[in-house]
């Protein structure tokens, strides 16, 4: 037999409730650190969410911070923070810093003897000064775009609730959506601890990993409820168990293949969308790890009725002799 | 068992050949835009330059030629979101009432005595009357100046509310009047700016109404938002002139204080105008969708007091006369004058529907914007940044792709090679698909492209590892395939129709490059899902049937 590469054996019979405690417990500290973290350190907010104006500068000449500054602070603009863009596609010609100023009063973007004096003092710093990009947004729209996003992220959420509901069972939605609140608070909690930029793209990211992730879930959701219908008296932690085991493979390859390619964007893509593509690299991972380790628990624990000549379950299914 | 209808696979491989034909085009961006480019201006133009025609031949006239749109991250260009404050158009309605208000009630002074207007809120016209108990006189004659709204749906409330408190009377608009007078304003308002950007001549640009009362002006390759917002200030040109004779020569040299312009509706129709105006656009402060006496769809204006007194002596001395109104150098109407048309207000009549009349009317106004305009968000984002965005997001995906065919060689051998081959052909579908839809890319479209690379061998490492657990139960080959596709199928459908729903709700709540990036996974979605389940098993049951082997290396 030619030689394949494989991730995973043949046949696993992993137990995998058997450190669940651990897992689980794992799990659920991570979204507590998640939470303290946001109260903590708070989120850096883009301009998409907070208002101001980012300018993308790009230059011939080495950035200096310092200069930067003291030629924009005479405009009086309120808080300027200016911060120099690194990636390794740049060359040594290529020096690109990023310029992010407050909003102003009222519901304007930024106005266009701001924005020139702006452009003016900085170029009086280095001549070779290009402006590569130029974003403004008001505090009204920043406003509306929080509400926006909060409701899109909400309704998909819902959604799959109600899909996975209607194809499955009530028990199953609930594990499928805890396993995604997870996913989101644990992606948002490192956005946090690494204060990257949170603007509207994170939140596609976000819903992204959603998708990603009840993929993952419904993958062995699917194999779950076929076997609980082969299986009719095996106790409901080792059918799942046996679930996980079968869909291991699939799993590990799956994730597998959209690393290597997220990794690629992450690497080459450029430093415009490194922030979105952390994010969805990032929720791979942390989806993969739910949907073996949160969805199923929580399944386990609120029982699956298995027998439908009966009128109720009677209790979790595990409990059972 | 293992087999496909012939008629199947003609399907299956005609839909993988359209879609590659129609991602060609892609491959060639920049001929293909030339040529698209070239097309477009001769048929606008009516004839083609010989720079035009060298462009069109860089690609062949029977090709595909749809292309994918970039988005402005990855193009170039001006992004404004504009809130117009279409209240501002209210308190403008309500000034221009109130000579005729007076008019009114001055003619009514034999019985409710002195008027004065009195301030009031914005948008309102309050006047104190000197009998108080003839107040219902005054209302009476105040309601006269009411006319229905009328909307395109059809006539529903008066326009103006009049009523009486504490010896005031108080004309305000209705409700109804209110909502069809924002309409207006906003679809003038996008009016006036498509064609002040479509001047400028740039590619495609998008402006369109978002919300109750926002526009959203998007134009690729313009160098900067404060360029666009100086362009949107501009002020279009209307002017009345009176018509020297119609069916004029083009070439031929006007009289001494005259000018030929064309028609805007009828092509080849000049007329010869004198090129003094009698009223210009300026001083027009209304233009309104109405019906003649009878019933006919007609566009009623009104002039400020000096345009309404030169029109009114224009209009009574050449009754029986054509007058054009010309806009941007075209004429747009040359009616007849039928009357003399005293008061300011007027009502031009011609052959429309209900639909031109109210574009008409939009068009009438359009000379001066109904309302000022706060900007609310701007972006620009240089060429060049985009050209740097496409390049990283083009050399990414291609080492992803790379590397997710090699990892899934790999691991499935032969199987791997099919399912390689079917990724790349999904990627041709996602760029064919846009194209034919006419989607835009954007910068988190890519990421969408790239994401869907990977996750597009999703549905086929399900029916592999499937395959080969049916191996394990120690089935025959051809039956493994068969109970390997048939027994992975729900999980597919399941798992694709969730993250189908995500995207559809990315694409409804959000815009821009998020939209696009919601287009794209969407798209993406469903192409991996067809060469998954119909293209790689089209791939693996024809070599299964040519070799028939007895045992599958998987």
């Amino acid at each position: 037999m030619a030689f394949r590469l494989k991730l995973v054996p043949e046949k696993t019979s992993i137990d995998f409730f058997r450190y669940q405690w651990v897992t689980l417990g794992f799990s659920g500290a991570m979204v507590v650190a998640s939470l303290i973290a946001v109260l903590i350190f708070g989120l850096n907010f883009g301009i998409d969410f907070r208002g101001g104006t980012t300018i993308r500068t790009e230059a011939t000449q080495p950035v200096d911070v310092g200069a930067y500054r003291a030629a924009i602070a005479p405009l009086d603009l309120g808080d300027v923070s200016i911060s120099e863009v690194f990636d390794p596609t740049f060359g040594p010609e290529k020096n690109v810093a990023q310029i992010r100023v407050q909003a102003q009063d009222g519901a304007e973007s930024l106005g266009p003897e701001a924005l020139s004096a702006i452009e003016g003092a900085l170029q009086a710093v280095d001549p070779s000064l290009g402006f590569e990009a130029v974003e403004s947004v008001g505090p009204k729209v920043s406003g509306e775009l929080i509400k926006t996003a909060i409701i899109a992220v909400a309704s998909a959420t819902v959604a799959i609730l109600i899909y996975i509901w209607l194809r499955f069972e009530w028990q199953f939605a609930v594990g499928a959506v805890a396993a995604l609140v997870h996913d989101i608070m644990v992606t948002v909690g490192i956005f946090a601890v690494l204060q990257i930029k949170f603007d509207l793209a994170i939140i596609a990211a976000l819903l992204t990993i959603l998708g990603y992730s009840i993929n993952d879930t419904v993958v062995v959701f699917d194999r779950l409820r076929e076997n609980l219908i082969k299986y009719k008296t095996t106790p409901l932690r080792d059918v799942m168990n046996l679930a996980v085991n079968e869909t291991l493979s699939r799993t590990v390859m799956t994730s597998g293949t959209t690393l290597l390619a997220l990794i690629a964007l992450l690497v080459l893509g450029g430093d415009v969308i490194r922030g979105f593509v952390f994010a969805m690299t990032w929720g791979v991972i942390v989806g993969t790890w739910s949907s073996v380790f949160v969805a199923k628990n929580i399944v386990l624990w609120l029982g699956v009725k298995r027998d439908w000549s009966k009128p109720a379950p009677e209790g979790p299914e595990d409990a059972r002799p | 068992m293992l087999q496909i209808p012939l008629w199947k696979r003609a399907i299956i491989l005609g839909l993988v050949a359209a879609g590659v034909i129609l991602a060609a085009p892609n491959l060639f961006y920049q001929r293909v835009e030339a040529h698209n480019d070239a097309v477009a201006a001769a048929e606008k133009a009516g004839f083609e330059t010989a720079e035009q025609a060298a462009d069109r031949a860089l690609w062949p006239d029977f090709l595909p030629s749809g292309l994918v749109n970039l988005g402005l991250d990855l193009r170039g260009g001006a992004h404004l979101l504009a809130e117009v404050h279409v209240a501002d158009a209210y308190k403008a309605r309500m000034e221009a009432l109130w000579p005729e208000l007076r008019r009114t009630l001055a003619a009514e002074r034999a019985t409710i005595g002195g008027i004065r207007r009195v301030p009031g809120p914005e948008g309102e016209l309050h006047v104190q009357i000197a009998n108080p108990e003839e107040m219902a006189t005054a209302v009476a004659a105040a309601r006269k100046l009411a006319t229905p709204v009328v909307t395109l749906t059809g006539v529903g409330q008066d326009d103006l509310e009049v009523t009486a408190a504490g010896g005031k009377l108080i004309v305000r608009l209705s409700e109804a009047e209110r909502t069809a007078m924002d309409t207006r304003t906003i679809q003038q308002s996008l009016e006036i700016i498509r064609r002040r950007v479509d001047e400028v001549g740039t590619r495609e640009p998008t402006i369109q109404r978002q919300g109750a009362d926002r526009i959203l002006i998007e134009v690729p390759g313009l160098g900067s938002a404060e360029e666009l917002k100086a362009l949107i200030g501009t002020t279009a040109k209307l002017t009345f002139q009176p018509v020297v004779r119609r069916n004029a020569t083009p070439s031929a040299a006007p009289g001494l204080g005259r000018e030929i312009l064309p028609s805007a509706e009828t092509p080849d129709l000049y007329y010869e105008l004198e090129s003094a105006p009698v009223v210009t656009g300026d001083e027009l402060v209304d233009a309104r969708p109405d019906f003649d006496q009878n019933g006919r769809p007609a566009v009623s204006f009104r002039f400020n007091p000096t345009g309404a007194r030169k029109f009114g002596d224009y209009t009574a001395a050449h009754i029986g006369e054509p007058f054009a109104i010309v806009l941007d150098g075209e004429v747009i109407s040359a009616p007849v004058i039928q009357a003399h048309i005293a008061g300011g207000s007027g009502i031009i009549t011609g052959n429309f529907t209900v639909e031109e009349s109210t574009n008409l009317a939009v068009l009438l106004r359009a000379g001066a914007l109904p309302a000022g305009m706060t900007f609310l968000e701007e972006r620009t984002i240089g060429p060049e940044l985009g050209q740097d965005s496409i390049e990283a997001g083009r050399i990414a995906a291609m080492v992803g792709l790379g590397a997710v065919v090699v990892f899934m060689i790999a691991s499935y051998g032969l199987f791997g090679v099919m399912a390689g081959f079917a990724l790349l052909i999904n990627v041709a579908l996602i760029f064919g698909v846009l194209s034919a839809i006419g989607g835009t890319l954007t910068l988190p479209g890519i990421a969408g492209i790239v994401l869907t690379i990977g996750m597009a061998v999703d549905a086929n490492v399900l029916v592999f590892e499937r395959i080969r657990e049916e191996l394990r139960s120690a089935r025959g080959p051809a039956r493994a395939i068969e109970q390997g596709y048939q027994r992975a199928m729900s999980a597919i459908v399941d798992a694709n129709i969730t993250t189908f729903i995500t995207a559809a709700i990315l694409f409804f709540a959000g815009s821009g490059p998020v939209r696009g990036f919601a287009v794209t996974l969407a798209v993406g979605i469903l192409t991996s899902v067809f060469t998954a389940i119909w293209v790689t098993r089209l791939f693996v049951v024809t070599w299964f049937q040519r070799r028939r082997p007895k045992t599958l290396s998987l």
